[in-house]
Parts: structure tokens; sequence; C-alpha cells
């Protein structure tokens, strides 16, 4: 058996790298915690000095605007110091290594890096590689993991649905590529979620996808009925260029998200979705803006979500 | 020089031995097995007691990274551990910078190798020029040189009107062509077996058959051409299905599996060990077991230890950026045993699967222990432990999925046309 890199030695959280392999009670604990958190913002100081004089880095490789802002946020409402890094555009570049650019950051008495990477596996590496005092949030490798992502859509589903042992929960779309769907995937089994769906055509499919804990549904009327929850899946333009789909009008017309698919759906189902969306493409303007749709809560949550990684990984140090 | 191996369990394979035999050298040749022949003074005398004497080891796959990446590995470096592992013959695929697309080249390495008075070094010719996949290279040129067969290393050749040309070529003077079978479109950017590992950790996958399909299209060219074919690192259960169909059909094919793929699965990559990044992709347990089995049955020939030396910042990066390969010399006798020990397979047979065999896939006479024959010998000790680390390895590529195992079996000596040419710190 492997180790799981992010526990330590005394089973206790030192990494947040992937929702696989952690216990229920850590989710829960972590759930939890950003449960406490959700009021800093309407308190008259909207701060809490749990990270004060902690510094850290958003390794961002990737792009990303929504996410990282996020962390920013969540960080600053802790009192840490937070320095934002767009390495895609320069050290890697220059030829600079990944775990040497690590390096050189740690050096500068970091004690977090937020990563994001387009690589599955880079946060794994620069965990590995790190001092043990210095704690590594995936903020989205490759098609792997997302675990902040699936933390605070779980955290949605709780506050509106509360008891998760009872739900039928459908994600929809692009799982072959989804670092999202995975994660959520990891943390709806983990929280003993009965019956999670994946609804998708058959290029969209990872290998063995059942064997993760979901049924397969190409049809999206089947998959829908009577769901409790819908989470649906950004879809990229490459799909289309590397000969997954025919294309997005297509894909919409049978995959996306109308009015009249909700309603196969339980009457009280929430729709979510990860952002950035693409109306039209997977979801309908009208079921994104609708009275089911918690998309924007789940932004809201993210950062309370955050805060509570953040602060169990590094507040105890 | 006058040699006297005596008290070994001595085992050969392709004579039938498994005994108690005292083995006699003299002027780099077998001269005796059994009783000493008359007048006859060893000038050195080893004492095998406890240890197996057998003909050296024939590797089918060991990258010496010459020319064009001695930062990888070297000469120096890699004949080293070649003799460490039991290894007195060798073959190296054409993917070198430049390939080995030009007979000078070939008489280099030839020539280099040689100077190091070490393993024997059989290089395979490039099938096309520069490994493009478009022109074929002086084949026959090529052979005079040094080339022992002609291979596409692990260069996608797409055009299968190249590779028919190709094959009717090589048949033309009864050169065999050594393919490793992956469509390259399937393969395209895959770092993975595809199936459920790959699905857990958001790799990029390789399906099975992406093997299947280019396999069975090369058959096809075999059987339309005569072409002999081996076909190289077989990874899948479906692959030695069609491998063992070929054969029923009487097909003159033959195949190898790498170490790597007969011990390990997908399972083993783990949180993302860029140690398991390997060419072929390691495939599903069933696929494994499917592996061991052929190479039981004798679907599959021989194991290999597919040596590819990588230096360690190329796997210091992300599972999928990391340089596929691994340091494998020096495992592909405790490895061999290993299976054969959970199989419940001879010593003898094991070690055919190394020397023997191998040695008939390459139409050599020296995988065995005959009155007259080149005395390649190893002479190892089966049930000594030993664990597998950076700093109990030869090779310059420290990187191997077995870093950290314990392994039994290990070389005390090796002999190459009787001279000693690696000899164990006891």
């Amino acid at each position: 058996m492997h180790k799981n890199p992010q526990l330590n030695k005394n089973g206790e959280l030192q990494h947040l790298l992937t929702i696989e392999g952690l216990p229920a009670a850590t989710l829960r604990h972590i759930l939890d915690t950003a449960s406490s958190f959700l009021n800093v913002a309407e308190r008259e100081v909207k701060k809490v000095p749990l990270l004060q004089g902690k510094a850290i880095f958003n390794l961002f490789f990737e792009p990303s605007t929504r996410t990282r802002t996020t962390f920013e946020i969540a960080a600053k409402k802790l009192s840490a110091d937070v320095i934002n890094l767009n390495v895609g555009a320069s050290s890697t570049s220059k030829g600079e290594t990944l775990l040497d650019t690590v390096d050189n950051l740690a050096a500068m008495q970091a004690d977090m890096f937020i990563v994001r990477h387009s690589q599955s596996g880079a946060p794994h590496l620069i965990a590995k590689h790190l001092a043990p005092h210095i704690h590594v949030v995936n903020a989205g490798d490759g098609r792997h993991a997302h675990p902040t992502q699936g933390l605070l859509d779980m955290f949605t589903i709780r506050h509106y649905k509360k008891d998760l042992t009872s739900l039928r929960v459908a994600i929809v779309g692009d799982m072959l590529h989804s670092r999202v769907a995975r994660s959520q995937i990891h943390a709806l089994t983990t929280l003993g979620v009965p019956e999670v769906r994946v609804i998708a055509p058959k290029t969209l499919i990872p290998a063995c996808a059942e064997r993760m804990g979901v049924q397969i549904y190409h049809d999206m009327a089947k998959g829908l009925k009577d769901v409790d929850v819908i989470i649906m899946l950004r879809l990229q333009n490459e799909r289309m260029r590397g000969a997954l789909l025919p294309s997005a009008q297509e894909y919409f017309k049978y995959y996306g998200l109308t009015a009249e698919k909700l309603a196969l759906a339980r009457p009280d189902a929430i729709v979510m979705h990860p952002g950035p969306m693409n109306r039209g493409v997977e979801i309908e303007s009208s079921v994104a803006d609708g009275v089911q749709s918690v998309i924007l809560s789940q932004v809201t949550f993210g950062i309370a979500v955050r805060m509570a990684v953040m602060s169990i990984l590094a507040g105890k140090n | 020089m006058k040699i006297h191996i005596k008290n070994g369990r001595l085992i050969d394979p392709n004579n039938n031995i498994d005994a108690q035999q005292d083995v006699f050298i003299a002027a780099g040749k077998m001269v005796a097995i059994g009783a000493m022949p008359e007048r006859f003074n060893a000038n050195r005398t080893i004492d095998a007691a406890g240890l197996v004497v057998c003909p050296g080891l024939v590797d089918l796959s060991a990258r010496l990274r010459e020319p064009g990446y001695e930062y990888k590995a070297t000469l120096e470096s890699e004949m080293l551990a070649a003799v460490a592992g039991g290894v007195t013959s060798l073959v190296c695929p054409p993917d070198t910078d430049p390939p080995l697309d030009e007979p000078g080249l070939v008489e280099m390495l030839k020539h280099r190798a040689k100077s190091l008075n070490q393993a024997r070094v059989y290089p395979l010719g490039a099938l096309t020029q520069k490994l493009a996949g478009e022109r074929l290279t002086e084949m026959a040129e090529l052979h005079d040189a040094g080339c022992i067969a002609f291979s596409h290393a692990d260069v996608p050749l797409t055009d299968t009107n190249v590779l028919l040309h190709a094959m009717q070529y090589a048949a033309t003077f009864g050169f065999t062509v050594w393919l490793r079978p992956q469509d390259a479109f399937l393969a395209r950017d895959g770092v993975a077996h595809d199936g459920e590992v790959a699905t857990r950790l958001g790799l990029a996958a390789i399906p099975s058959c992406a093997e299947t399909i280019a396999l069975a299209g090369i058959l096809t060219l075999a059987r339309e051409t005569g072409a002999r074919v081996h076909i190289c690192r077989l990874s899948s259960r479906e692959g030695v299905a069609l491998i063992r169909a070929a054969k029923a059909e009487g097909l003159p094919v033959t195949c190898d599996v790498a170490i790597h793929h007969a011990h390990l699965s997908e399972m083993d990559i783990g949180f993302f060990d860029a140690n398991c990044h390997l060419i072929p992709p390691l495939r599903s347990q069933r696929d494994r077991d499917a592996l061991r089995d052929a190479l039981a049955d004798g679907t599959v020939d021989a194991l290999c230890s597919d040596h590819a030396p990588v230096d360690d910042d190329a796997k210091l990066l992300p599972f999928a950026e990391a340089e596929p390969g691994a340091t494998g010399l020096e495992l592909l006798l405790p490895l061999t045993l290993k299976w054969a020990n959970e199989m419940g397979i001879s010593l003898s047979a094991a070690i055919a699967k190394i020397s023997a065999e191998p040695s008939r896939i390459l139409a050599l006479n020296n995988g065995h222990l005959g009155a007259g024959q080149s005395a390649d010998v190893c002479i190892f000790d089966p049930e000594k432990y030993w664990k597998v680390e950076p700093r109990s390895l030869k090779s310059q590529g420290r990187n191997t999925p077995f870093l950290g195992m314990e392994l039994q079996g290990k070389v005390r000596y090796t002999l190459v046309e009787g001279h000693v040419v690696y000899e164990a710190l006891v």
C-alpha cells in the first residue's frame, strides 16, 4: 500500500492534494469549520487573526482568475500575507524547473503554497519535495483533482439539502477531462451519498469510470430522473477539435440543461456549476439564473471553505 | 588463461544440464564439463560452492545512451552495469542521437564497446533513415557493419506502406524486423494504461487496442512479406492472444516482455510514481497475469531488462512530463528468478528465458555452455538477498520502480570469452 501523502504521521492533514483517501470525518471537520467562517464576512472587522504572520504563495502555473481570487480573499480574511505569482508567464518560460521555482519561493519563508498546474500530480510532486512545515493546497492539477472545489460543492449541497445520505446526485458533462468531477465524486461517495450518476456521451467518460462508485448514463432524460442535485460541468471548446464531439449545438441539444430537462428532476432539485459557465452550451440562461440555481452561493461558500482548509493546515503551527 | 570453476551447480538449459559439475575453460572457450581434462593446469580456480553456474545472460533490450545521450549514461557505466548483472550479450536499440542509421555509427559503437572488453554489444539498425519513417536505411550495409536486426525502437512508424516495404526489403536478405506494436494515434499524448488508475489520477491514457491494432497490422504484413518478426515489449492480455494465434498458424514470430511488465501493474503508479512511467504503460493486473502465464507456456519467448537509464532531473517532474524508462540490467536476473519462484518454474527454465531463448531469437550460438563454445558465463548466488538502492547499482540510471525492494539472486562472477570481467566484492 502506498502511504497517503497528504496525512502526517499522526494522521492529521498536512496537505490538501486530493479528496481521494481522506476519511469522512476529515471532510466533515473542514465543512464544519467552514460553517463557523460564514459569518466572518458579516462582522464589522471582516478578519480573523488565525494566520497572522503566515506567508501564503498563490503559485499558479495555469491561468485562473476566480479560484486565485477566492484563495486570496480567504487568506486575507485569515490575516495571512498573500503573494500572487503567475508562474506560467515567468520562470518556466526561462527554463527553470518546477522544483527549482518552488525551492526559490520556499527560501522566501513560505508557509503554504496554493498550486495550480496543468499536469496531473504536480502538487504531489511539490508536496513530496518540500520541508514538512510547508503546506500545499492543490488548486487544480490537470485532470486529476480540485479538492477545494469538491469541498465547496459538498458545503453547498449540505447547506441546501442537510442530509447527504438520502440523495441522488447527477454530474453532467465532460468527466474525462474534469478534475472537478473527480473531486466531487470522491467527496460524494466518501460522505455517503448513495447514488451518484454521471451523464455524458461515451467519448467524455474515462475507462472504468464506474469503479469510482458512479452509475453512468448516456441519456439525459433517464439520468436526471428524480435527482436532488444536478451538477453541470464546463465544456471546453477544444473537445470539438479533438474529435470527441461534433459541435456545441449538438451537445447542448442532448446534454445541455434546459428548463424542460430540469423538470425531470425532483421539484426541489438544486442546480450547480463550478464555473465559468458557457451559457447555451452546457446550460440554458433561464436555468442558470433560475430559482433552483445555487451557482452564486457556491462562489460565496468557496471562500469559507478555503478559509477552513488553510486554517486547518497552517493554523496549528 | 585456464579457469577451473569447481563445486558449482551447473545449469545449461540448452543442453539439459542441471547438476553439480565442474567447468573447464581455456583460451576463451569451454573445454570440458565434469571431469578435468588431462594436463589441465588451471591459472585460476573459482570455488562456486553454493552458486549457480549458467550461460552468460542475453538481454534483448539495453539502451547504452551512446551516441548522443551521454548525460544520461555512458558506455563505460552501462557496460559495467551489464556484467554486474551477469549480462554477457546485449542488444541496443537504434534510438540514439543520431539514430543508428549509418554503418559508420554502428562501427564506432561496436568499436567503443569492444575496447571495453566487457559484454558483447549487438546493435539494432534503424529501419528507416533518422527513424523518420519515410526512407529505408541501407540494411545490408548496416548488417555488414554489425547490426543484428532492424527496428524502429519506440518511434512511431505511421506509414504502413513504408512498413510493408521495410519488411519486404528486410525479408529479401533474411533480416529480422523488431517492432514494438503501438498505434501512434491511439497512443497520442498517453502516459498510462486506459484503466482504473489513469481514470482516478487524471492521466491521459493509452488503451490496449493501441497495441493490438498495431500488432494485428504487423502480423498481417509478416504474413504478406514472409519477414521474420520479433515483437518487443508486449504489454496486454489481448496482445498475448494475437501472438499465440500467430504462432499456432506458424508465422515466424517471436516476442519478449520487459521485467517490469512481468511484475508490476498500473496499481504500482500509486500517487504518481514517475519511476512507473514506462513504455509501454504498465497495464492491469489481468494483463500482467496473462504476460506471466505466456512467459511460462512459451507464447512469450524471452524476458528482457528494457534497460533505459534516465537522469534524476528527468524524473523529478509531474508524471506525464517525466521521462519514461528505468534502469534494468542489474535487475534482469533477480526479477527473472522472482517470476520463476512465484510461478513454480524451475531455475533452468527461468535461466532459459534470459539466455538460451534470447540467443535463439538472435540466431546466435551463445546462450549455452557446450564444449567449444565461447566461455560466456554467469555465476550467481541464488539465495543472496540484496536491496535495490541507488548506491547498490552500477548503472548511471538510478531510477527503477523496484527501488527499496529486497530481491533474491546476486551475480558473483561474470566471464566473457573466458575472462573474468566482473567479480563481486563479498
